[in-house]
């Protein structure tokens, strides 16, 4: 497998490893040394790559492993909570201001999960995965996930209708 | 009409149970902008799921790893070094080279000395030979 060809397999979720990292780690500068580092340990094991039928969902184990890791390790402990820029492309400019700040709310809400929670809210309601890849990537059973990512969804729910009718939103 | 689903769609939803479609179908029906008064409450979160899958990786990608980068800064650490012992080697070198040089050409000098003391030594003597076969011959004559 040379470098090309390397590329042409990993390349296309790259953008979706980010933001798992992203997710987890919270700071757009970690997330993106975080990402960086997994691909080159992709690459390093480029020989194994080549043997795998999924080798998104095998890099998707990675990245979550390897935030995991971060997490954990003493690294990651001056981490600051810096909040994102993420980029809204497809509302009009004055529906986009009214919205930012209940968008944001749900950033926040889905920060306040506990970690199996976000990444699951991350892989299925933000990067459409089909549920059987979810259970590879995360390694639980489909019950499990369903499970997780209801629980995750009605604390979402409840949070907002507590914003909404305080009159936040 | 349309809001009814909606709600039924959404009960099925938050027990994790819509499919990708169904999901689909959601997230197009609060992004498209009418929403229901009554389902109003869920407009961020989805606007919000469509939103956050917009950002990208914007960097480049190197496979060379930062490790290779620092392996960088001791080569040229290395490589210095390198350089000024060789500086100092051939210093030394050409110093010795010099050195030799000139003993050489010391030592031809005065070989090219002695060879000349030799030659005329040589001359002395045959000179000196040629005196005593005069004496000889004088002293046959004188007998």
């Amino acid at each position: 497998m040379n470098q090309s060809d390397f590329l042409k397999v990993v390349l296309p979720f790259k953008d979706k490893v980010f933001r798992l990292a992203k997710r987890l780690l919270v700071s757009t500068e970690e997330a993106e040394d975080a990402t960086q580092e997994l691909y080159f340990k992709l690459w390093k094991s480029k020989e194994k790559i080549a043997d795998y039928q999924n080798v998104e969902a095998f890099a998707m184990t990675m990245t979550k492993n390897y935030c995991y890791d971060r997490l954990k390790s003493k690294q990651a402990s001056n981490l600051t909570l810096a909040h994102s820029n993420y980029l809204e492309k497809d509302t009009a400019l004055d529906k986009k201001v009214e919205h930012q700040d209940s968008v944001s709310l749900v950033h926040q809400l889905i920060e306040k999960l506990p970690d199996q929670q976000k990444i699951i809210i991350q892989l299925r309601d933000i990067e459409e995965y089909d549920l059987e890849e979810i259970c590879k990537m995360v390694d639980m059973k489909p019950i499990a996930v369903r499970v997780a990512l209801s629980r995750a969804r009605k604390t979402i729910r409840e949070e907002l209708i507590k914003k909404h009718n305080y009159g936040i939103c | 009409m349309e809001s009814v689903n909606i709600e039924k769609l959404i009960e099925k939803y938050l027990e994790g149970n819509t499919s990708l479609q169904e999901e689909t179908i959601l997230k197009n029906y609060f992004n498209k902008g009418i929403v229901a008064p009554n389902l109003q409450e869920y407009q961020p979160l989805f606007t919000y799921y469509v939103t956050a899958k917009n950002e990208r990786y914007s960097k480049t990608i190197e496979l060379s790893p930062k490790k290779i980068k620092r392996n960088y800064t001791w080569l040229s650490i290395a490589a210095s070094i390198a350089l000024l012992v060789s500086v100092f080697i051939g210093k030394q070198q050409y110093e010795l080279y010099q050195q030799k040089q000139e003993a050489e050409r010391l030592f031809a000098e005065l070989s090219k000395g002695l060879r000349l003391i030799s030659t005329n030594l040589k001359k002395g003597e045959q000179a000196v030979a040629t005196l005593y076969t005069l004496e000889n011959t004088v002293n046959k004559i004188v007998k």
